[in-house]
């Protein structure tokens, strides 16, 4: 079953950040966000805000470099590792495979930019779709789930 | 004795394997085989990256004997294997690591473990014999940061970018005015046709002290721009085009620049016996950001050195001259050597995201 989108205005890229810093303490292993929007629409932005909200929970500050080139940079973050994919340059759902997503899908925390290159994401994954709104900063961020335990994340975001 | 090194790179889209001779600066490199998104370019028609570590590992082999078929020697004639070991995706460094051990366990010669990046940083050594201490602008796809580079294995980091790499804002860029892969040549051509002052693009702190970089903010204002030209007009005329062409390079071209005259002299406090800039990297080929960073140098009495093109982008024959550097002051690795997703050059400086707090890196 799935909950009805939840629609939330980011007037700001501090509003990004405020919302990764609320979702970042909840994520677990085998959680996987799906962060889909155009080029320009905040998905590192708020990757970068998410991964650094985990790590300075642990005291560090590491540089969050953009994956496009790299295709994952991955994170040690304390026990559970994050993975930080971007699948832009992806031609084949079979080449995410050879990236060992799937695996990462099972066992760590898996931020996905363009996650349409995937074959079939992963069960339970929650869907963050940003869309530039007016001719500002502000962002349209529209949450999918299918999972009840991402209430909690939802609920959250609608008190924002 | 010269040292002959066999060098091998994996970190990325490329696999490539290198044969390298000590000697004058131009007849140093004996061979150098790169295959990878450049000789695939053609049959699919766009940029195919080589993610599989599979990938990496059925051509390193190959590519390997084809180095050393064409510098003429076996691996007989061989010092020591050179490997980059990361930064990099982590299963083609893990190919080229596991191979390097197993070259270098069945032929009996030592193993180097190489950063990638002190690859390109030490690359200005190989073509121009530069002297340390000297200013580097790795300047890339994937990498943006200022160093002082001061032996083969120390290096100061004095800014770099804190999201986008300007490569990679040059492809975007490219991706959004629907102009071809790469975007750094197609954007470049573009621009000459245009007006760099029509639209007016920021500069990325500019207005905040310190060597850091951003370009992750430009890009979106090149797709603000964009609309509001298609909205406007219904769509995108070849003028408009090469206008944000333009704009978005004499952007890059001003902070670049303007960071740069930062790290000079912050350089020059270290009162350099022969003060230079050299600059790595694919973006270094754009002719109007070459230009102004030649003319930073020159302001400020620095020589200016930038390698040829082919030795700027991913390259074997790097990674062989920084394994023998670290090999002529002494290191060896052995068969621990790890394959590392990420590992910055400068491990004791603060990190370039919120720069000032110290912490533990990868």
């Amino acid at each position: 079953m799935s909950d009805a989108p939840l629609s939330l205005l980011l007037a700001t890229p501090d509003a990004t950040d405020a919302l990764a810093r609320h979702v970042a303490p909840g994520l677990r292993a085998g959680d996987t966000l799906l962060l889909e929007g155009p080029i320009g629409a905040g998905k590192t932005h708020f990757a970068r805000a998410v991964i650094k909200a985990r790590l300075a929970a642990l005291g560090r500050d590491e540089d969050v470099p953009s994956p496009t080139f790299t295709l994952v940079q991955t994170y040690d973050a304390g026990g559970v590792e994050i993975w930080h994919a971007d699948l832009y340059r992806l031609t084949h759902p079979d080449e995410a495979l050879e990236l060992g997503l799937e695996d990462a899908f099972g066992s760590a925390i898996c931020l996905v930019e363009w996650p349409d290159r995937l074959g079939t994401p992963p069960q339970g994954a929650i869907t963050l779709a940003f869309a530039p709104e007016g001719p500002g900063d502000a962002r349209r961020l529209t949450i999918r789930t299918g999972r009840s335990r991402w209430q909690a994340l939802t609920e959250t975001a609608r008190a924002l | 004795m010269t040292l002959t090194i066999l060098g091998l790179e994996s970190t990325c889209d490329d696999t490539a394997a290198a044969v390298l001779r000590d000697g004058a600066p131009g007849d140093r490199i004996l061979s150098s085989v790169v295959v990878g998104q450049g000789a695939l370019h053609d049959a699919y028609g766009g940029v195919v990256p080589e993610i599989a570590a599979r990938a990496h590992a059925e051509r390193i082999d190959g590519v390997t004997e084809e180095a050393l078929a064409k510098a003429g020697i076996g691996l007989a004639g061989i010092d020591a294997v050179a490997v980059s070991a990361g930064p990099g995706l982590i299963g083609g460094v893990l190919s080229g690591v596991m191979f390097a051990k197993g070259l270098a366990a069945g032929a009996g010669l030592p193993l180097i473990g190489v950063n990638h990046l002190a690859g390109h940083a030490l690359t200005p050594r190989l073509t121009d014999d530069l002297a340390f201490p000297y200013l580097m602008l790795l300047v890339s796809g994937g990498h943006c940061q200022f160093l002082v580079v001061r032996g083969p294995d120390d290096f100061t980091r004095l800014g770099g970018t804190i999201d986008d790499a300007p490569g990679e804002a040059f492809d975007k860029t490219a991706r959004i005015l629907g102009l071809p892969q790469p975007g750094g040549p197609s954007v470049e051509q573009a621009a000459r046709a245009g007006d760099p002052a029509r639209f007016a693009l920021p500069r990325p702190l500019l207005d905040r002290p310190g060597c850091d970089l951003s370009f992750s903010g430009l890009k979106t204002a090149v797709l603000r721009a964009r609309d509001a030209c298609v909205a406007d007009a219904g769509g995108l005329t070849e003028a408009t085009r090469a206008d944000l062409c333009a704009g978005f390079q004499a952007a890059v071209r001003d902070v670049l620049a303007e960071k740069a005259r930062r790290a000079v002299a912050l350089y020059l406090e270290e009162a350099p016996a022969a003060p230079a800039l050299a600059v790595a990297g694919g973006v270094a080929a754009n002719s109007a950001i070459r230009a102004v960073l030649e003319t930073v140098s020159a302001e400020a009495g620095l020589a200016f050195v930038a390698p040829p093109l082919a030795l700027c982008t991913d390259n074997a024959a790097m990674i062989a001259w920084a394994g023998l550097e670290l090999f002529k002051s002494g290191h060896r690795s052995d068969m621990t050597l790890a394959a590392r997703p990420r590992w910055p050059l400068d491990s004791a400086q603060a990190p370039l995201l919120g720069a000032g707090k110290k912490g533990a890196k990868a």
